[in-house]
């Protein structure tokens, strides 16, 4: 049950991937493995720690000014998420520019603590988040990866494929560092999710009707 | 001036270069006309709160900026964020009851886009890019209306090739939004190619 809730968001139920939520910091910090992954464990935080702070005073919280409460305590928590990397990692913080700070407007925490956290007990809640953040890092990885991979040649920052500027045979494809690859490579990420999970594409807003061939008078 | 309101329409389109507002960019842009819509909303909340959080952040939240009333040494920087998010918040709200008041029309055009801007990443962002990239007043007034203008163009041209595609024979599993990222994608080529371009 408790490990349901933390696979399912990872594939079938994942956030960016299949909910289409919290797409603009998964497509913008993706150019480097490094960045995605700061970014992946500062979202994993925030949203563990905020459905669960949330989770454990959701009986005490009004529900005319849920929102804007739910919205001050993830924004809490995002500015120390912030303040820390500053403090810790200042070239990361750089690299990052505003999209820590963004955290904050990511609907996929606001969507956890609203539709989950509001109704259960911290710890399923947590789970759930957490859960919910893994699938998020999952898929800012495989993005990174592909993106830096064939973008720059290495991973992480380590070179994996030999660079013709070093004398190896790799001709880095410089668009897949630009904003186009990013929209593009999600989209094919969606594509294979959905031919390997069926059940997960879009149903059709009109009918297919098979063409009838005109009566010949 | 004319430089920089051009080069936030184009080059630096908040949706299609920054990625930002992309969670709204996705959802409503199935019919133009409800892309219209938000996209006039937008316009109008990030060129209202771009330099109302200038003015916010010079006099009250930035380094030094409390000088004006004997606080010189005060820094509030770290309240950035949540101060932005309130204003963003508190304004829209007034916005719709100011609409609702003295131009029902209008707000009934675009009345029920104007709660889903409030935690938009667009809006916040812009606000953001303005502290960190130092604009004056007139400059972050400049860059909140071309933001918004470059994002009402990017929903609306998007929206519109949608509505084409909506028909279109293609693999199962692309139809809809795969497809959607993908024409985006293509759409970002385009407007980097605005780079270009340059106004004396």
């Amino acid at each position: 049950m408790a490990l349901k809730q933390l696979s399912d968001p990872l594939i079938d139920k994942n956030p960016v991937a299949v909910h289409i939520l919290g797409i603009c910091s998964a497509l913008a910090v993706t150019t480097s493995m490094s960045t995605a992954l700061t970014m992946s464990v500062a979202l994993t935080v925030v949203v563990t720690l905020a459905a669960g702070i949330i989770s454990a005073i959701r009986v005490h919280i009004p529900n005319q000014i849920r929102i804007i409460l739910q919205l001050t305590i993830i924004a809490t928590l995002v500015i120390v998420a912030d303040q820390l990397l500053q403090a810790f990692a200042f070239g990361m913080s750089q690299r990052l520019t505003v999209f820590v700070s963004l955290i904050a407007t990511n609907c996929i925490v606001l969507g956890r603590t609203e539709a989950y956290a509001m109704h259960n007990p911290p710890v399923p809640a947590m789970l759930d988040a957490m859960g919910n953040g893994l699938g998020y890092s999952l898929v800012l990885m495989v993005v990174a990866a592909i993106r830096e991979l064939f973008g720059a040649g290495t991973l992480f920052g380590f070179q994996v494929l030999a660079t013709q500027a070093e004398g190896g045979w790799f001709v880095p494809l410089r668009l897949m560092l630009l904003a186009p690859s990013a929209f593009i490579i999600l989209g094919l990420l969606i594509w294979a999710l959905r031919a390997w999970r069926p059940w997960l594409a879009e149903a059709r807003e009109f009918a297919l009707r098979e063409a009838k061939p005109e009566a010949r008078p | 001036m004319m430089d920089l309101f051009q080069r936030s329409i184009f080059e630096e389109n908040l949706a299609l270069s920054f990625f930002l507002g992309m969670c709204t960019f996705l959802a409503v842009s199935r019919q133009v006309k409800t892309a219209v819509g938000v996209g006039i909303s937008l316009i109008v909340v990030q060129g209202i709160s771009v330099p109302m959080n200038h003015l916010l952040y010079a006099y009250v939240l930035g380094p030094g900026a409390l000088a004006w009333a004997g606080l010189g040494d005060v820094d509030l920087n770290f309240l950035r964020l949540i101060t932005f998010l309130g204003i963003v918040a508190a304004l829209v709200q007034v916005l719709e009851m100011v609409l609702e008041r003295y131009a029902p029309a209008l707000h009934a055009a675009m009345g029920i886009y104007l709660p889903l801007l409030a935690i938009n990443c667009a809006i916040i962002g812009g606000s953001l890019f303005m502290v960190e990239r130092d604009y004056d007043l007139a400059q972050s007034a400049v860059y909140g209306l071309g933001t918004g203008i470059g994002w009402a163009l990017a929903i609306t041209a998007f929206a519109a090739i949608r509505e084409r595609l909506r028909y279109a024979d293609m693999p199962r599993g692309l139809e809809g939004l795969g497809a959607a990222f993908i024409v985006a994608g293509i759409m970002s080529m385009g407007f980097s190619a605005f780079a270009g371009v340059s106004l004396p």
